[in-house]
């Protein structure tokens, strides 16, 4: 083969992906921060300064999109396209498109965050982007499926590999949500009111509010998971045969398991029962992919000793685990009825979301950045001061969270001996003050991680201007000599 | 077939994914929309008058739904708390939803008539005025800025557009006279959606403050209207059983 004595960094478009990266990060930090800003709003209010773009309301989501859309999303975006030419031998398709969805991306997460704040929102949680944005991302989608598919097709070789397959259903998956979510009717240029009335538009959104955890957030980053963690173990994965039944049964019970969030509401029981059920099955196909990760590292166990990025990998994995065992338990009815509407929920998606999604990404940059930059990383000691501070955050987080949430829930269901309730509802409010104080600091932890990645990176890229300068350098003396 | 079959032929790897993950939104969702064993038939549920649409926008503008739910649980404590569990027909008109995920603050389904006009305005204003442990934001701005009303028309024409019955055609108006009453069926004419916004505010006057319009106006008359339609004790409680 011709090509493959070209250097990867030639023979693949990997500029979109450092590009990617970077963005992931900027977004990350944004979104982190905010998240930081207002866990301490709820901690103390004054912070919302009577400045409406400010308040806890139009910053909750601008949190949200930054975090999922802005980081993990453009995280998706980088690894995708790192992975799918990798994987398939082949350079990215239609550089133009793959060029247009970078903009139209970045773009548009920006553009949603501005009008939240300026007070423009559908009103249904992670969609609440307006109409236009909605069909400028559904556009910006379907030229992420082309330039996907069609790197696919062109693969030179007959198999598509695990992570492909990951990523192709994350792709149609998230195409469906979206578009039958944001189904709208718009009064003006900035205002739409959704085509579904109460309880059916109710069970939309969260079928879609589910799904976007179960594609977005897990079926996406397990492609990336089933990619880096072999290439980081230098071993290949743990059982293809796993590999095929948990992720087939996996992008089919996720789709059930929507309703689970509406439970005990006016959904009618059945569609909540069945919810629950799928819930608790889904439990098997999450952790056969936990299981086919950790496993990948078997027989080369003292990695996690030697090697950061490892770390960063298996414990994405082990908090992967962990809520994937929280959520079937939240979804039983019983639990719920406690849990719903309280601070385990919060808990539980942050397990997931700084555990899991936001680990896997890091530990996926840092196996990313001497490939993309062809050099070293500038400190592997800062590597493991990420992983402290990122870990001790999550930690703290979740356990706040824990306290506030279940302490919450057995307060409002407290009886006294004459049959009252034991507790106001400000009550509660009160004693969630300390915990919430807790998780601001677990996310004052996680968010210094990341800017002690984004240091390193920075110096990374430096360093390798810097070695690349000098290389050229030492080549043209070279040459003039002779 | 052999999975070798399917990982090999990209075509067919994605339209058995496209198979697979259909299923489960189509058996869940669809059988949602056959309405009649999904939404009690009650009366007293009337959609938003123009000024309680411009009311739930501001709503969903300031993401007050992030902290509030609007969906009471069968649950004893619940109903203590904050009354008899809500009706799925007591969203019906509702585009979106806003049963929220997350009671950072109180339910607010049924908090329409609990407390006075004055106490809203208050509270929205400088909620530690009054409840001193809150941690909600003050919200100043609803009281000095002025409603706009000039596109609630068009609110009106897109919600009909969704299927909430706004009047264009004298046999929508006469049908809505029929269901609602005459009084409920002029505010629901989109001809004169202005002039029923701005006689509903003018003669309630929610905010306390004489001769303006406000954001608050609106915000409050959607807090007032919340959850006070169905008369409960015209029920037997079996019949609603029979929807969950």
């Amino acid at each position: 083969m011709a090509q493959s004595s070209a250097l990867p960094a030639e023979q693949y478009n990997f500029d979109i992906v450092r590009r990617f990266m970077i963005v992931a990060m900027v977004y990350g930090v944004l979104g982190m921060a905010v998240g930081l800003y207002i866990a301490c709003e709820l901690a103390w209010p004054f912070l919302n300064f009577d400045i409406p773009a400010i308040t806890f309301g139009r910053l909750r989501p601008v949190h949200t999109s930054l975090v999922i859309f802005g980081f993990g999303g453009s995280a998706l975006f980088a690894t995708s396209y790192y992975i799918v030419q990798r994987t398939c031998q082949a350079r990215l398709a239609f550089p133009w498109l793959a060029e247009f969805t970078f903009w139209g991306w970045t773009g548009g997460v920006a553009l949603g965050v501005i009008t939240y704040m300026a007070g423009f929102s559908q009103g249904k949680e992670y969609a609440e982007f307006e109409w236009p944005l909605d069909i400028a991302i559904t556009v910006v989608w379907v030229c992420y499926i082309l330039v996907y598919v069609e790197t696919v097709r062109r693969r030179s070789q007959p198999h598509i590999y695990v992570a492909n397959w990951f990523f192709m259903a994350f792709l149609l998956a998230v195409a469906l949500l979206h578009i039958f979510n944001n189904i709208s009717v718009p009064s003006g240029l900035l205002k739409s009111y959704s085509i579904y009335p109460g309880v059916q538009d109710a069970m939309i959104q969260w079928w879609y509010g589910h799904n976007a955890v179960g594609f977005f957030l897990t079926a996406a980053f397990l492609g990336m998971m089933y990619y880096f963690v072999p290439k980081q173990a230098g071993r290949p994965v743990y059982s293809y045969r796993l590999s095929i039944i948990h992720f087939w049964a996996l992008i089919f019970l996720y789709m059930w398991a929507g309703g689970h969030h509406l439970h005990w509401t006016a959904l009618p029981d059945w569609v909540s029962t069945l919810s629950a059920t799928f819930s608790i099955l889904l439990l098997m196909p999450s952790w056969g992919g936990m299981i086919n990760g950790i496993m990948t590292l078997s027989g080369a166990w003292d990695k996690l000793r030697s090697d950061p990025i490892m770390l960063f990998l298996i414990t994405s994995l082990s908090f992967y685990g962990m809520s994937t065992f929280e959520g079937p338990l939240m979804s039983l009815k019983s639990v719920n009825a406690l849990s719903h509407y309280t601070d385990w929920t919060i808990g539980h998606v942050h397990s997931g979301a700084l555990g899991w999604v936001a680990l896997v990404s890091f530990g996926s940059f840092y196996h990313l950045m001497p490939r993309l930059y062809e050099t070293r990383m500038y400190s592997q000691t800062l590597i493991y001061v990420h992983f402290w501070l990122a870990t001790i955050g999550i930690v703290l987080y979740i356990t706040s969270m824990w306290i506030a949430g279940i302490g919450q829930g057995l307060m409002l269901r407290g009886f006294d001996d004459y049959g009252n309730l034991a507790y106001t509802f400000i009550e509660t409010v009160e004693f969630m003050h300390t915990p919430y104080i807790w998780r601001a600091l677990g996310g004052a932890f996680f968010v210094a991680g990341a800017l002690v990645m984004v240091y390193n990176m920075v110096m990374t890229v430096r360093a390798a201007r810097i070695e690349r300068v000098a290389l050229e350098a030492k080549l043209a003396a070279k040459l003039a000599k002779a | 077939m052999r999975h070798e079959q399917v990982e090999t032929n990209s075509a067919l790897m994605l339209l058995l994914i496209l198979a697979v993950i259909s299923v489960g939104g189509l058996v869940e969702i669809v059988p949602l929309f056959s309405i009649n064993e999904t939404i009690e038939k009650v009366e007293g549920v009337r959609p938003n008058t123009p000024l309680e649409i411009r009311g739930r926008d501001i709503y969903i503008r300031e993401g007050c739904y992030l902290c509030h739910s609007q969906m009471i649980r069968p649950f004893r404590d619940e109903w203590l708390r904050y009354g008899h569990y809500s009706l799925a027909a007591e969203s019906q008109y509702d585009h979106p939803f806003q049963w929220g995920s997350k009671r950072t603050g109180p339910d607010l389904a049924r908090v329409g008539g609990k407390y006075s006009n004055q106490w809203h305005v208050q509270h929205m204003k400088a909620p530690r005025s009054v409840v001193p442990q809150s941690i909600m934001p003050n919200y100043p701005w609803l009281l000095t800025n002025d409603l706009d009303y000039s596109d609630v028309a068009d609110r009106m024409r897109a919600l009909r557009a969704t299927g909430v019955p706004y009047s264009v055609t004298q046999q929508e108006y006469d049908a809505n006279v029929k269901k609602f009453g005459p009084a409920i069926a002029d505010q629901f004419d989109i001809g004169k959606a202005e002039d029923s916004l701005l006689k509903e505010a003018r003669d309630k006057n929610f905010d306390g403050v004489p001769g303006q319009i406000t954001e608050m106006d609106a915000l409050v008359a959607y807090l007032q209207s919340l959850g006070a339609m169905v008369d409960f004790t015209k029920y037997d409680e079996g019949y609603f059983a029979t929807f969950r």
